[in-house]
């Protein structure tokens, strides 16, 4: 859904982190949904009440939509975190415990 | 830990960055919170890390940020990023959490600067992946240099979507098309004020420089839309909407909503400050005085949380709400005071002017707060339009009865997303003007706060994921 700018600098981005297991390159301040975009995802989590797919939807920690697992930790604004070296972000699709092979298409 | 300041400062944009430099200036000690990792606030979101390219893309005033970002960090203001005020007690102890331990600060004034959100856009679909607001596009364009990699639909009303389909023009990222829901009718609203805009003659200019990119890029504009849908099972794949009297089909897989932006009065409210319905601008603001004292004393408000004014504005509030601090904590004389906030009034006033045109010409349409039944209101609860009213007519008269019947508004966002529709909905169901229906009355902590994060301040480590405040 988004790419990145080349950047006037031409500097390449030098923080790696994985989503879902795949490795993204970040910028020092960038965002773990931002990290969620780059790496080709819409979607960060379903809804626990009818298990619909969200994604980010304001990137400014109001509305709650970029819900991620961070580190192991459930239920973490992925706008508002800032990505940091190694760090290894999880979508919560489905049932937590689940792999489901049809919600990592979106 | 607590810790003690003369003045405590909420929120580092435009408004509390100028608070916390003239505060400085007049010998008050000063704290500036921010629930984000770096200064600027939304407007001038990472404008302390300097990218060429992305600046020209940005334009003028993301320049001027960058500069008082940078004076702001020179400065030497106590400044507490990843901080979130959970709770503001009346006697000013502020409760805070960073990086996951909770803290204390106490202050003889507090300035909430925490700025505006945009107004909610709940239409069919909106809460499909592949649908955000213009904002939060606009946050990727100024934090990552993140564009939309397939042509995007911007829709709703308000400058803010020409601006980002200029700037993603100007970085050479085409645009699918403007759908724009303002009615018609707006303009003859707006049309008597065009005189005080035209005393920012840089405004309109702009304006005008912006809709010019969009002709000269060919990009297709459509006016007076309205029943936006946008479709897609799983993510969005077209948004529809009628337009001249025919309904329209524009096949994209990025629809970005805007609806002008609203006040956060998340604290205001919690802290029992008295607010006035803005019926211009279609949202609650804070009572405040010529200084931005609210009602409770000690407190003010600066910036765009007090009412929309704008980035340049939100500096002269700042720099104002500081000033009648250092006044009231006996720091300068009333006459200090009324002299150095002469050139400030001065601005505001011209700025507000030109101000009040825009709010007009792109208030919204009333569709676009009165969704269809089958609409997704309350997007945590996943509360529709439908239920909403069923409940508005069978006694809920305001936006706390609606919660106890249908959860919304429980959830983590606490009401942020769904209260300004569920208000519009009671009113226009109830017959009554949206002035008088109660609003939400939020309660600390203002954000989830986790058990362990408590904890933890108090030096027992007792790690836990379970939550508070999502009532
Ligand atoms: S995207 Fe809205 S809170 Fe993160």
């Amino acid at each position: 859904m988004f790419r990145r700018l080349p950047s006037a600098d031409g500097g390449a981005p030098s923080l790696r982190v994985t989503v879902d297991g795949v490795p993204v390159a970040l910028r020092p301040g960038e965002t773990v949904a931002a990290a969620l975009f780059l790496a080709g995802h819409k979607a960060g989590r379903t809804t626990p009440v009818t298990g619909s797919p969200r994604g980010p939807y304001c990137m400014m920690g109001v509305c709650f939509d970029c819900l991620v697992e961070i580190d192991g930790e459930g239920n973490r604004q992925a706008c508002m975190v800032e990505a940091r070296e190694g760090m290894v972000v999880m979508r919560q699709m489905g049932a937590r415990a689940l792999d489901d092979k049809k919600a990592s298409s979106c | 830990m607590t810790e003690r300041f003369d003045i405590a400062i909420v929120g580092a944009g435009p408004a509390g960055m100028a608070a916390s430099l003239e505060a400085k200036m007049h010998g008050l000690s000063a704290v500036v919170l921010d629930e984000q990792p770096r200064p600027g606030g939304q407007i001038y979101r990472r404008a302390d890390a300097r990218d060429a390219r992305l600046e020209a893309a940005l334009g003028a005033e993301y320049a001027h940020g960058m500069a008082l970002t940078e004076k702001f960090l020179a400065a030497g203001v106590a400044y507490r990023p990843n901080t979130t005020l959970w709770d503001l007690s009346p006697e000013l102890r502020l409760s805070i959490l960073r990086d996951g331990r909770a803290g204390e600060i106490d202050a003889s004034h507090v300035v909430l600067a925490t700025g505006a959100m945009e107004r909610p856009v709940p239409v069919r679909g909106w809460t499909l992946p592949g649908v955000m607001s213009v904002g939060a596009a606009q946050i990727l364009l100024k934090t990552t240099g993140a564009v939309p990699d397939k042509p995007p639909v911007l829709a709703g009303s308000g400058p803010l979507l020409y601006l980002l389909a200029a700037q993603y023009l100007a970085a050479g990222v085409p645009v699918r098309a403007l759908v724009e829901t303002q009615p018609r009718a707006n303009y003859w609203d707006a049309a008597p004020h065009l005189l005080s805009a035209l005393w920012q003659r840089k405004l309109l200019l702009k304006g005008a420089a912006m809709l010019r990119a969009l002709r000269a890029h060919g990009v297709k504009r459509w006016q007076g839309a309205s029943n936006l849908a946008v479709e897609g099972n799983e993510a969005c794949t077209a948004l529809t909407f009628d337009a001249g009297g025919t309904r329209e089909r524009i096949e994209t897989e990025l629809v970005l909503l805007h609806e002008g932006v609203i006040p956060n009065v998340h604290v205001t409210m919690a802290i029992n400050c008295a607010h006035d319905w803005d019926a211009t601008q279609l949202c609650w603001r804070p009572r405040l005085d010529a200084w931005g004292a609210t009602s409770v004393e000690g407190v003010s408000v600066a910036g765009d949380g007090g009412g929309i004014w704008g980035a340049e504005a939100a500096e002269h509030t700042g720099r104002i709400a500081s000033l009648g601090a250092a006044e009231r904590l006996g720091k300068i004389s009333a006459d200090a005071r009324d002299r150095a906030a002469a050139s400030s009034r001065a601005s505001l006033g011209r700025l507000r002017g030109a101000r009040r045109f825009l709010d007009l010409l792109y208030k919204p349409a009333k569709g676009q707060r009165q969704p269809p039944d089958d609409v997704i209101v309350c997007r945590c609860e996943e509360v529709t339009a439908g239920t909403l009213r069923q409940v508005a007519r069978i006694g809920a008269i305001g936006l706390t009865q609606a919660k106890t019947y249908t959860r919304c508004g429980m959830g983590p966002c606490q009401g942020r997303m769904c209260g300004p529709t569920v208000a519009a909905l009671v009113a226009d169901t109830r017959k009554m003007p949206e002035a008088s229906v109660p609003p939400y009355r939020p309660r600390a902590p203002y954000k989830p706060v986790t058990i362990g994060a408590l904890a933890a301040s108090v030096g027992t480590e007792t790690p836990t994921d379970a939550s508070i405040g999502a009532h």
